[in-house]
């Protein structure tokens, strides 16, 4: 499936037929999620109404750790097989991470205002995510700091292939240390641990971020190939119609 | 509706999250459906002028 999929035309015209029910899809769940998390979930016993935070905050969270997941392995694949359409990828999923590596940040930092009274703390989860949103933007810096673009694509993607070692740390930073943060309530040994009340939108809320991600990463895609080859048509029309 | 609004005091922290949030993704929806809207129409013109330079 993969090598099917490796040729950017085949990929193309796939990702042309998938993307208007996906985006429809992300916008039904989305709709649904928030009507659910702001209107008929309750507020929590402990930390009242700043709970529904929760629906925009973990879905970020966790849509930066698995799309950082997703970037370095991206590198990966270009590192090894050098295929033109991972380096694509990865150019195209870099700034949507960053946005969600920044809107986790700040989600959370209102949420800790109100429940911890501290804005930020040096905690290891808030820094670990920190170290997160700066390699995610330090590998879209490098992935355009040359003049002909395919030159960043080695090292933008290393530099992706490295980060992933933080995020083992971001998962794992709330067991590992004495964070401020609480650990991971969603799913503990016993199973769910969190009322159905608030896990249907939040789970509605989790799967309309990630198909989001997907419908705007084809999106980029998409202009990022036709972007290269308008610059590979304008070349050869420089050289004189040499191709 | 203004209890709403309130969301238990706790409105000038949910309300903000919930208006980035959306703002960012409905940002960053647009500005790449554009972007790649606008690509394709000059890919398809250059195409059609080389063409025409082609058949000429």
């Amino acid at each position: 499936m993969f090598d099917y999929l490796a040729n950017p035309t085949r990929f193309m015209r796939l990702a042309d037929l998938l993307i208007v029910p996906m985006a429809a899809l992300a916008a039904l769940l989305l709709a649904a999620g928030l009507y659910l998390g702001l209107l008929a979930s309750p507020p929590d016993y402990q930390q009242g109404d700043t709970v529904r935070i929760m629906y925009v905050h973990v879905p970020a969270a966790w849509l930066t750790t698995l799309g950082y997941v997703a970037l370095g392995l991206c590198g990966l694949f270009y590192i090894v097989w050098r295929h033109p359409l991972a380096d694509i990828a990865l150019r195209a999923m870099a700034p949507v991470g960053a946005l969600f590596a920044f809107l986790t940040l700040v989600t959370g930092a209102l949420w800790g205002k109100p429940m911890w009274g501290a804005w930020w703390v040096w905690d290891a989860r808030l820094t670990s995510m920190l170290i997160l949103f700066f390699f995610y933007i330090a590998v879209i810096a490098l992935a355009n700091a040359f003049d002909t673009p395919e030159r960043g694509s080695r090292p933008a993607a290393i530099l992706a292939l490295v980060g992933l070692v933080n995020v083992p740390i971001v998962k794992f930073s709330v067991d590992w240390w004495n964070t401020l943060h609480q650990p991971a309530s969603l799913v503990r040994s016993g199973g769910v641990s969190i009322d159905p009340a608030m896990l249907t939108p939040l789970l509605l809320m989790l799967a309309g971020t990630h198909l989001f991600f997907a419908v705007v990463v084809i999106l980029r895609m998409k202009a990022l190939l036709a972007e290269r080859r308008i610059a590979a048509l304008q070349l050869r029309g420089i050289t004189g119609e040499a191709g | 509706m203004a209890e709403f609004l309130a969301m238990g005091g706790y409105g000038v922290f949910i309300w903000p999250c919930y208006a980035l949030s959306l703002g960012g993704m409905v940002w960053i929806a647009l500005s790449s459906w554009r972007r790649a809207r606008r690509a394709a129409h000059r890919l398809q013109e250059m195409e059609e002028s080389r063409a025409a330079d082609r058949s000429r």
